[in-house]
């Protein structure tokens, strides 16, 4: 298994592949030919991809990485006339960002980051729930489960209107409630009406993810902790949720990108400018939809690297496994192995 | 270990990288195509219509009488979506990219300052149109720094509906003039037993396009300015604050229902029409939708109220320009003055209820028959006050909206609200 998995990861990342070199000094030199062989040919497999990517990833970045360092075009004050050409000013646009207008700016990064931390949480736990269920099989499952990945499939922007009318001041919501509560005014209740929107529509998308790993348990697993007598929450805690857990980590990661990227739903629902809802996102498309692409550019940048820097401490720090079995280090190759049987022997010897 | 990190690296700079494709279709320097102001216009052929949705099918008919008429100069009309934002944002892209493919841009009047600026389009002969003709406020919006932009084709303004039947039921003849007209009436209407839940007036209140409206409106029907005609701010004054008081007092004491801060142009038309509100203001394609409701032949329009006398509106409408960047501008001229002719206009204002920018039409008696609001809105044009023309007009609004809101939900006192929006615009004024 070991000696099959070297290859393709040399593959993929050919500059990594010599630090995997001493693991196997039993290799002669014929196979570590052929290895370097079928690694150049995989290079020129993946260069279309890598080209694709250069392109519609790396090209834009850098370009919104330079922009970001010019200002707006100026207004000629004779003329009456913008100027043709956008003023260089280095880092001006961060700074302004960061001071002048660093109270909209850090306000709209904490409505960002309590949306994340708030909406995934729930979206989690909603969404697990929902797996379970849709899970088991019961008469009607089919009907559950599409009933349940509906939301998933509604666009944002639609979900977003549906939502305004039942948050009208004489809307569904209000009726519910019995209470009038004018949700999209500025306030927390704003805040809220997002957060129910988001977790409505996207917590099928963790159910979905989640259910796909749970179909991959296998049976015997369960059957195992039945004989032992091991009840349904301990099943749960010790069976099921180790073994989904990669799945729902891919989820929760992908669900966290999304949710730091938020733009549609509060901008649809509550609407432009309302600082309760504010994100990173919405800023960007103020300023370029005022046509000042320099700091819309620094705005996006920054948004960039915060997603960056969650993404990564979520990889590192939490192991979410993205690319699968690419490039994996013996321990984890270990870790991986055992996953599977490891709930079981345990089960079996307790 | 290395290895790992750089795994972790490469898992989340794919991810995030996504996140950037936000914004990266930004362009930088330009090579100054010098466009001045005076273009000669040269070039016959086929050109393009620029508009959002047609909802009333009526624009194609149009457009195939021209095409009939010149074969040779076709016109085609490019739909772009209903959404004001996105149309202005699609405009922008093609003159950001100087692309030739739209050559005709109906352009929202608030529009007109920023695309000039920009040289995004033309400026027209002056005396190639009937601006004569034409209703002076609205003329005004097609202007920029005394230059021809665009040529004028509908207009708009708003109007105050009000609830006939419960007013003559209360002993009121005649309709408000003043706001304490409206206030009094009110509160005689409201003594009535089927009133007795009823709110007195509203407007469009919600924090968008619509407050700007309704915010300047009140400003200039209390005597005030938001912007002189060169863009320069002058809010922070006894009769702005007069304005502005106006609609926070009656937020306070219950003259505009509460949920009246949520509502856009539609909320509150449901609202009049399901029989909750006294007075609106609202735009003119409000009567025709009224008329089918079921307070159908109980309501009448007025000119808007102000302080000490009728109020001003503010300016709605759409203009046609000319895009810096087209082909065959000499079709292109030709066929705006078609489109703003008189008699396209008045084939709008039959066909679609399109207010045109004509004085004559509402004048005219069959069209009165069949538009009794015609002279309410000749009136409400008349005394209207074009909203701020100014370059960064989506700064401007953006700042209007955010003052103007803090004061209405009760986070800001007005004095405060005008004194930070003064300020604000006046950041913006000196930064142009």
């Amino acid at each position: 298994m070991a000696d099959t998995k070297t290859p393709a990861g040399r593959a993929v990342h050919p500059a990594v592949g010599s630090s995997s070199g001493p693991l196997n000094r039993r290799r002669t030199r014929k196979q570590v030919r052929a290895t370097a062989g079928s690694g150049r040919m995989a290079a020129l497999l993946v260069s279309p991809t890598l080209l694709v990517l250069t392109i519609v990833v790396l090209y834009p970045t850098l370009m919104a990485l330079n922009e970001s360092l010019y200002g707006a075009k100026g207004l000629d004050p004779k003329t009456g006339f913008i100027s043709d050409t956008e003023p260089f000013v280095g880092l001006r646009n961060y700074a302004d960002i960061l001071g002048q207008a660093g109270e909209r700016f850090w306000n709209a990064f904490w409505n960002t980051t309590f949306f994340t931390v708030v909406t995934v949480a729930l979206e989690t736990l909603i969404g697990v729930a929902m797996a379970l269920i849709m899970h088991k099989a019961f008469r009607g499952r089919g009907l559950v489960r599409a009933g349940i990945l509906v939301p998933w499939a509604v666009p944002t922007a639609i979900s977003g209107l549906l939502w305004r009318w039942i948050f009208n001041s004489d809307g569904i919501a209000n009726a519910l409630i019995g209470h009038q509560v004018l949700w999209t005014t500025e306030g927390f209740h704003a805040k809220v009406a997002v957060i129910v929107a988001e977790v409505w529509k996207t917590a099928p998308f963790i159910g979905l993810l989640v259910l796909a790993g749970l179909q991959v348990i296998p049976k015997e697993v369960y059957e195992a902790a039945r004989i032992d007598g091991a009840s349904a929450p301990r099943q749960f805690w010790h069976i099921t949720l180790p073994l989904v857990k990669p799945a729902l980590l891919v989820a929760m990661l992908f669900r966290c990108m999304d949710a730091l990227r938020m733009f549609d739903l509060p901008y649809i629902l509550i609407g432009a400018q309302k600082h309760s809802v504010e994100t990173l996102s919405m800023l960007a498309q103020h300023e370029a939809s005022n046509v000042r692409f320099g700091p819309a550019s620094a705005y996006s940048v920054l948004l960039f690297l915060y997603v960056f820097l969650i993404a990564l401490t979520f990889v590192r720090l939490l192991g979410a496994d993205l690319i699968g079995d690419v490039g994996a280090d013996t321990r984890k190759r270990k870790g991986r192995r055992l996953r599977i049987p490891a709930p079981r022997r345990k089960e079996v010897t307790a | 270990m290395k290895t790992r990190i750089t795994r972790a690296f490469q898992c989340s700079a794919v991810l995030a990288a996504a996140g950037l494709l936000l914004s990266a279709c930004g362009s930088s320097g330009d090579d100054g195509s010098g466009q001045t102001g005076a273009t000669s216009f040269e070039g016959r052929g086929p050109i393009t219509f620029v508009a959002g949705k047609d909802t009333t099918g009526t624009l194609q008919p149009l457009l195939d009488r021209w095409n009939k008429l010149h074969p040779k100069e076709k016109v085609t009309f490019i739909q772009l979506p209903t959404d004001a934002d996105a149309q202005r944002q699609q405009m922008i892209q093609n003159a950001e990219t100087k692309s030739d493919a739209y050559t005709v841009l109906y352009l929202d009047v608030v529009w007109t300052s920023e695309f000039a600026a920009h040289r995004w389009i033309d400026q027209l002969p002056e005396k190639q149109f009937p601006l004569d003709k034409m209703l002076k406020p609205v003329v005004e919006t097609a202007k920029y720094r005394d230059g021809l932009y665009a040529a004028p084709s509908t207009s708009d303004g708003g109007m105050l509906y009000y609830r006939t039947d419960l007013l003559k039921k209360a002993g009121i003849t005649q309709p408000p003039a003043t706001w304490a007209e409206m206030k009094s009436a009110c509160a005689k209407v409201k003594k009535l037993p089927e009133a007795k839940d009823m709110s007195c007036y509203a407007g469009q209140f919600q924090k968008y396009e619509g407050l700007t409206v309704n915010f300047s409106e009140a400003v200039n029907s209390a005597g005030g300015t938001v912007t002189d005609a060169n863009g320069k701010p002058d809010v922070d004054t006894a009769e702005a604050k007069k304005g502005l008081d106006f609609l926070v007092d009656s937020v306070k004491d219950g003259t505009i229902p509460k949920e009246g801060i949520t509502y856009q142009e539609e909320d509150s038309r449901q609202a009049f029409q399901s029989g909750k509100l006294v007075f609106l203001r609202n735009w003119p394609y409000v009567y025709s939708l009224a008329g089918k409701s079921e307070i159908a032949g109980k309501y009448a329009v007025a000119p808007l109220p102000g302080l000490n006398g009728p109020g001003s509106s503010s300016l709605g409408g759409h203009n046609l320009a000319l895009s810096s960047f087209a082909k065959n501008k000499a079709t292109a001229v030709d066929f705006m003055k078609f489109y703003t002719s008189e008699e396209s206009a008045n084939y709008f204002l039959k066909e679609a209820a399109l207010a045109p920018p004509y004085t004559a039409l509402y004048d005219d008696q069959a069209l009165v028959k069949q538009y009794p609001y015609l002279p309410v809105l000749k009136e409400s044009i008349l005394r209207a006050v074009p909203r701020p023309r100014v370059v960064q007009y989506g700064d401007v609004t953006a700042a209007i909206q955010q003052e103007a809101y803090a004061a209405l939900n009760g986070s800001k006192s007005s004095a405060q609200a005008l004194k930070n929006l003064q300020k604000d615009l006046q950041q913006k004024y000196a930064a142009q």
